[in-house]
């Protein structure tokens, strides 16, 4: 430990040291012009880097990483494109509040200004998707603000940090100090829930007959599933979760009722609009939870707990306020609470659940139903970590599979990005090493970031990227079948690759399953295998996700599957007369 | 409904556009921002005039607090308090239209600090109010340029923000 004392080194080697300070052994990366200083260090120290074959990868990498390991993640890039491809994966860790640091190469000081090679104004480009960032101007200042953004990035409502690295600052001496402590007059987050108003909560509890605890992402990032847990035992209540939230119980849980919102079960969507307390955690009313806003739950207050003051009364007015840190709100509430009058509530809920479990129709018995790719999966790999894409896949993966601990979903809710699960999934397995990773993805997604296939064969990571082949953006298509009449424009992507082939050429394990008795196999093969692989499902391509609450209706009026099994949407082969000249031209 | 928000923010470069970028992104109206550095050097203060309901007011509140560089977030629009804008108006002025042009600058306590063949400079300080009114009454004659700073504001007596 240096901490204390004083030595000479160069800017980059500080930051390796700043690194090791802060605990890092992995980071993600790919090099260029304006950061060789930084990887000219990185040749002599002991931190894994893991090249990527696109920046985007290391963001999502990272982000998996921390999501998987509750660690700080940590990418770099170089300047200007560099630094830029970086932004999506930036931006998903933002929205899904991930504690990541992004460190990119920069001009050198003299030139910045000047539209020099490979200069962007990262700093300005990322000011909105950061939960701060900074260029460093002088080398001295280094250490500091690398202890400020590990500091920024990892407490309060955690998030991502950028810091923009001048060549020239990398390349200047200093006498390397780490400090032991950060100095943030303006940022001082509240752990502590106020106790009067967690004594308020608690009575309000007691006074509820049909409560409902509403559980998010902060209760994962802030490790609280067991006090989440204790508090819907204690008081009898039944949980959901949004996508998010996924983990905090455990999904064969008697209490809980699925996941909310437009993809949520029924029983959770009724639960909600008829409780009369809500009581959410860590979970910020987001559209896709909600619906249309003013039919939301109009019988329930609303408890919330929260670490960001701002997202409180955000969307829904809230009753009672506590401004906390999960963990610790629920661990002083659970103190105060009693049992409330839930019986009945609970036996209307039991009722619900019998009668709207998560089901799909089997089309034919020869034909994959991407749900049933989903419970293969998850019989066969009980506790492994489920990263995905985006897209119908994503949601299959919420309701299918059934997770028994936290942090063992990783998925991109708030931004909804396309090609973040096979790089994240690469992250949760470097950070994870003894945990399979599967990464369920779609034909689409998957080809957002496939070329990361190299580097998992590189690197000898063995992630199985399932990918539910329905030769659609299934999400779209879905939509355009619901909403725009079945005019299917651009959503047809069949016969865009090869993915077993794809796989192999990488030097990856490629499987293809054809039929329902080839699937768990071939899932077995892969996973045991040890090696990076990727097995192709062919399923059923007009499958549709339900439940589904239409955007901007309220989370009670939901198509199910019921009511469309007699729709052409539901049936295998019908297509619009536009996909079918689409087949033939492809079969001539 | 105006506000206006006292926001004690650390000197630094870039905290201007972080929080003018975040007014813009969350879709706020910013009716007037003004800026600069206080008693301590290592802070500035931002006047910021915002229009829009308690909601919004609220939202805007939290969401500038969760800037790491902002250090103090106030409403002082409901306190006592001294509020001033600073205002230069150039306007057309022929020999003949002089005379009434300094007097009603003398009226409004303002300042010639610029005269030429055609054209007088005032300065003006005041509230939003004074300041309208006297553009009001120069426009008769033509206002060649105007320029004004936005309103900077300080709780009367002993309270600080």
């Amino acid at each position: 430990m240096t901490t204390g004392s004083t030595e000479k080194v160069n800017g980059a080697r500080a930051l390796i040291k700043c690194l090791e300070e802060e605990g890092v052994d992995t980071i993600f990366g790919y090099p260029g012009g304006q950061i060789i200083p930084f990887y000219n260090e990185i040749y002599d120290s002991n931190l894994r880097h893991i090249l990527v074959r696109h920046e985007q990868a290391a963001a999502h990498a990272a982000d998996g990483y921390a999501r998987a390991t509750g660690k700080t993640g940590v990418c770099v890039s170089t300047s200007g494109p560099g630094a830029t491809n970086l932004v999506t994966g930036i931006a998903t860790a933002y929205m899904d509040s991930v504690p990541i640091v992004a460190l990119t190469g920069q001009v050198p000081t003299f030139l910045i200004g000047n539209d020099a090679f490979q200069e962007a104004d990262i700093k300005g480009i990322t000011q909105p998707i950061t939960k701060h960032n900074y260029l460093v101007q002088d080398a001295n200042e280094l250490p500091r603000i690398v202890k400020e953004a590990f500091h920024i990035a990892s407490t309060g409502r955690p998030g991502p940090v950028l810091i923009d690295l001048p060549k020239d600052v990398q390349n200047a001496e200093i006498d390397f100090y780490y400090p032991d402590k950060v100095e943030l007059r303006g940022y001082k987050p509240t752990y502590k829930g106020n106790t009067q108003q967690i004594k308020r909560a608690a009575e309000e509890i007691a006074n509820s007959c049909m409560p409902i605890i509403y559980a998010g992402g902060g209760v994962i990032s802030s490790n609280a599933s067991a006090e989440l847990v204790e508090l819907a035992e204690t008081i009898n209540a039944p949980v959901t979760t949004t996508l998010l939230g996924i983990g905090a119980i455990p999904t064969e849980h008697p209490l809980h009722v699925g996941m909310l919102g437009m993809h949520g079960t029924k029983s959770a969507n009724y639960a909600i609009q008829e409780s009369d307390l809500i009581i959410a955690v860590g979970a910020r009313f987001d559209d896709r939870v909600t619906g249309k806003l003013e039919s939301f739950a109009p019988n329930a207050r609303v408890i919330h707990i929260d670490v960001d003051p701002a997202e409180i009364s955000k969307n829904v007015n809230v009753q009672i306020p506590i401004v906390g840190d999960a963990k610790q709100v629920l661990k002083s509430l659970n103190k105060y609470i009693k049992c409330c009058k839930s019986e009945a509530w609970l036996e209307k809920i039991k009722q619900w659940k019998k009668e709207y479990p998560l089901t799909y129709k089997q089309m034919s018995s020869d034909v994959i139903m991407p749900q049933f790719v989903i419970e293969q999966i998850s019989e066969a790999c009980k506790d492994a970590i489920i990263v995905t894409e985006v897209g119908q896949h994503q949601m299959w993966a919420a309701q299918f599979f059934k997770y028994k601990k936290p942090r063992t979903f990783i998925t991109s809710g708030g931004l909804g990005t396309m090609g973040y699960g096979f790089p994240a999934a690469i992250g949760a397995k470097v950070g994870k090493p003894d945990k399979t990773v599967i990464n369920i993805a779609g034909d689409g997604s998957f080809q957002m970031n496939s070329q990361e296939l190299a580097t998992v064969v590189q690197n000898d990571i063995p992630v199985v990227s399932v990918i539910i082949n329905n030769g659609y953006l299934g999400m779209v298509r879905q939509w355009q079948e619901l909403f725009y009449d079945k005019r299917y424009s651009q959503t047809f992507i069949k016969g865009s690759v090869d993915f077993v082939k794809l796989a192999e050429a990488y030097g990856a394990l490629g499987l293809r399953a054809e039929r329902p008795s080839e699937v768990r196999p071939a899932i077995e093969e892969a996973v045991n295998s040890g090696r990076p692989a990727v097995v192709e499902v062919i399923v059923e391509c007009e499958a549709n996700v339900y439940p589904m609450v239409p955007a901007g209706a309220a989370i009670n009026e939901i198509l199910d599957i019921e009511e469309h099994a007699d729709t052409p949407c539901a049936m295998p082969n019908l297509r619009t007369a536009k996909t079918d000249r689409v087949l033939d031209l492809e079969e001539q | 409904m105006k506000h206006t928000l006292a926001v004690l923010v650390e000197n630094r470069s870039g905290v201007l556009s972080r929080v003018a970028s975040l007014f813009s992104r969350r879709g706020y109206n910013i009716e007037s921002l003004a800026v600069g550095v206080t008693e301590d050097p290592k802070t500035s203060r931002m006047t910021i005039v915002v229009d829009g309901d308690d909601h919004v007011l609220e939202q805007v509140t939290k969401q500038l607090n969760k800037l790491v560089d902002v250090i103090k977030v106030s409403d002082i629009g409901g306190d006592d308090s001294v509020e001033r804008e600073l205002a230069l108006i150039k306007v057309s002025a022929d020999v003949s239209a002089r005379t009434e042009i300094i007097q009603i600058a003398n009226i409004f306590r303002a300042r010639i600090v610029d005269v030429a063949p055609k054209s007088i400079t005032i300065e003006v300080t005041g509230d939003e109010a004074k300041i309208q009114a006297i553009e009001k009454l120069l426009r008769q004659f033509g206002i060649k340029e105007m320029v004004r700073t936005g309103k900077i504001a300080l709780v009367r007596g002993p309270k600080k923000v």
